[in-house]
């Protein structure tokens, strides 16, 4: 388990030094478009991956690059994607919102909220045809339950018993609008057992808590056993997108999550999870976990502090990458769009 | 029906069949394709023969289950995505144009996509203005699709069977007024080109481009109009996306004179971009202005009269085009 409990603190590191470089690299000019950041949800993502086999597939939304760096994406070929060069794990084609990773099974980010629903009970749909024991990890926020999308493929994966772990991402925003000012039930997973669909929440806060949940789930989905939805309570420290300040959240509630103690450490006690004082204070699920190993005896102070010098190195590499990576030309998009003429005459 | 012969309906149902046969991998998916064999009976029989696995009766889901299809696609399936009616497309516009269309271009040409949406559409008999609509216009503009408009049991099998084959994203539209049609069919015959125009009445005079059900009317218009002398050439275009030009301009070279025919209405329909394109590149070529003989910017009525007066007719074909040709004697 300790190597597990080092990988997954070394991704969430990664993740977050990866983001926090992502901004600059916006503000300096070398990304642009629409850019939506992950810091604060870190635990989800590596938790829900850690969890996934490589046979599973993945989709995904706009704020996935974490997901694809977990997922084992080079990051010097997501970074450079951000930076729209043809070194890009979508060849500069997609960008921020559309990293797509065919040999690794990332089906893709989507930018329209609501389409991860229908990608993946089409991919599931093969699997269950093909009777393959694999999975899909579907992922969307709290703000994406509310499309029809949502309701219509939850009815057809329960009916037709399809291979998908939903996975909410429920940072309590759909974009500047709480969730009680959006949903008439605020609890995700509650809206599952509509389609008699298995469903749990958990502290999207706690690595552990995640990984451990989306096992158990991924499992039973393998299996043939139908689908499953787990909710994880999560909160962006950012705003949005690089566009969004974020000052419509009331002060006292970012500071409750990134200083001064979690809120959900009740559902932590639940789960039975014995953290250390210190890291209780915390509402940083990063410091709670390295101070977890700390404790355990599973990593010193100077093994964190090698990890982090590892995960910036890896950082300043993927940015150097990026960089050097060329820009891509208009017969590389023409190439993109006619990917799939094979040398079939249309005319 | 003489041998040889069937129904457009009955020639799509073979296609799939054909298809499904050949090949494990093709599904099909629609509202009420399975055990209750197509609203307009195309996938008749085949839930008995495939399964349900491979031929599923769906929810009335419609933005969902084309977003299936697509996601099945990514993965090696070749799925047939049926829209029970082209009205209710406009519910599944995310999954063809958003999803559909780009995935293999956002992704950087990573991902086939060998999804093929069947939808039939255009002015039945009076099913009123929600179930009357030509959306072509809407599916031209979009980079990425390909859309294919058989007008004939014979194109309707090679065309769909092509669109299944493709690994590209293809729209399938077919006429509501086509299904019970009858022509000949040959499955052996060898398929042209999936998107080449058919000239299927040759002429000096002028030129008609039409496609899907308008064919049938400008091929009647054109019997007429040469009783009268005037020799029109009727291309069928067969597909919409892309579109054979250069079938149209080796025509407009011979004939000088271009009338579209479309039952899509007229503003900013598909007429629009044919004649624009032509009248970039045949300027010189044509003696004249290009005419459309289109739609009326109504949505269509209940009323049966007020029905057929809104999209053309084979008379309105004879008269925009007789009058074009007015003084075709005078020309050197």
């Amino acid at each position: 388990m300790s190597d597990l409990l080092k990988k997954m603190l070394r991704d969430m590191l990664l993740a977050r030094a990866f983001e926090e470089r992502a901004a600059e690299e916006y503000t300096q000019g070398n990304i642009g478009g629409f850019l939506h950041l992950y810091p604060g949800e870190e635990a989800v993502g590596v938790g829900v991956l850690h969890a996934a086999e490589p046979a599973d597939y993945i989709v995904s939304t706009y704020r996935e690059h974490v997901h694809a760096l977990v997922r084992g994406v080079p990051p010097g070929a997501v970074m450079a994607e951000l930076f729209g060069r043809k070194g890009g794990c979508s060849g500069g084609m997609g960008g921020s919102m559309h990293l797509f990773d065919r040999e690794r099974r990332f089906m893709g980010g989507y930018a329209i909220v609501g389409e991860t629903f229908p990608v993946a009970i089409g991919i599931a749909y093969a699997i269950a045809l093909r009777e393959l024991p694999e999975a899909v990890i579907c992922f969307f926020g709290d703000g994406a339950v509310n499309q029809g999308t949502f309701h219509e493929s939850l009815n057809m994966a329960a009916l037709w018993k399809l291979p998908v772990l939903f996975v909410c991402e429920n940072n309590h925003y759909q974009i500047g609008t709480e969730i009680h000012r959006h949903s008439a039930v605020a609890e995700v997973y509650k809206r599952a057992c509509a389609y008699r669909m298995p469903a749990r929440r958990i502290d999207g806060m706690d690595v552990l808590a995640v990984h451990q949940a989306s096992r158990e789930a991924l499992a039973q989905v393998r299996a043939g056993n139908g689908p499953q939805l787990l909710e994880f309570e999560t909160y962006r420290f950012r705003g949005h997108s690089m566009a969004d300040s974020g000052n419509y959240r009331p002060r006292v509630e970012v500071r409750a999550y990134e200083d001064k103690g979690d809120p959900l450490d009740v559902a932590m006690a639940e789960a039975g999870m014995d953290y250390p004082a210190a890291a209780r204070q915390s509402g940083d699920h990063i410091g709670r976990l390295a101070e977890q190993l700390g404790r355990d005896g599973h990593l010193s102070a100077e093994g964190l502090a090698a990890m982090k010098v590892e995960v910036a190195d890896t950082v300043a590499k993927a940015v150097a990458f990026a960089a050097d990576s060329p820009q891509p030309v208009m017969a590389d998009a023409e190439a993109a769009l006619d990917c799939n003429r094979n040398r079939e005459v249309l005319i | 029906m003489k041998s040889g012969e069937c129904l457009y309906w009955q020639a799509l149902n073979r296609a799939l069949d054909a298809e499904m046969v050949a090949d494990g991998d093709v599904i099909v998916l629609g509202e009420d394709v399975g055990l209750y064999g197509g609203s307009y009976r195309v996938t008749e029989g085949l839930y008995a023969k495939y399964g349900e696995w491979r031929v599923r009766d769906t929810p009335i889901s419609e933005g969902s289950f084309t977003g299936l299809g697509v996601g099945a696609a990514l993965v090696g399936l070749r799925p047939v995505v049926e829209i029970m009616t082209i009205n209710f497309a406009l519910l599944a516009l995310d999954a063809i144009i958003n999803m559909a269309a780009k995935i293999p271009f956002m992704s950087g040409g990573q991902f086939p996509m060998p999804l093929v949406v069947r939808m039939p559409g255009g002015v039945a008999r009076q099913l009123a203005a929600q179930h009357s609509q030509r959306l072509e216009q809407t599916l031209m503009n979009v980079p990425g699709l390909r859309i294919a408009v058989p007008a004939t049991p014979q194109d309707a099998w090679w065309q769909l069977r092509q669109a299944i084959r493709s690994d590209e994203p293809i729209v399938v539209l077919e006429h509501e007024l086509l299904y019970f049609g009858k022509g000949p069919l040959d499955e052996h015959a060898e398929a042209p080109p999936m998107h080449r125009a058919r000239v299927c009445r040759p002429g000096d005079d002028l030129t008609i481009v039409t496609y899907s059900r308008m064919r049938d009317l400008s091929l009647q218009a054109a019997e007429q109009l040469a009783e009268k002398g005037i020799e029109a050439e009727v291309i069928d275009l067969r597909s919409l996306r892309p579109i054979d030009w250069d079938t149209c301009i080796r025509s407009l070279g011979k004939t000088h004179r271009l009338l579209v025919v479309e039952e899509d209405s007229c503003f900013a329909g598909a007429g629009a971009e044919i004649v624009a394109t032509l009248a970039e590149r045949c300027f010189f070529t044509l003696d004249q202005a290009p005419r459309r003989v289109a739609g009326r910017e109504l949505p269509i009525a209940y009323n049966a009269r007020l029905e057929a007066a809104s999209i053309p007719s084979v008379s309105t074909i004879v008269a925009v085009a007789g009058a074009m040709c007015e003084n075709k004697g005078d020309l050197p």
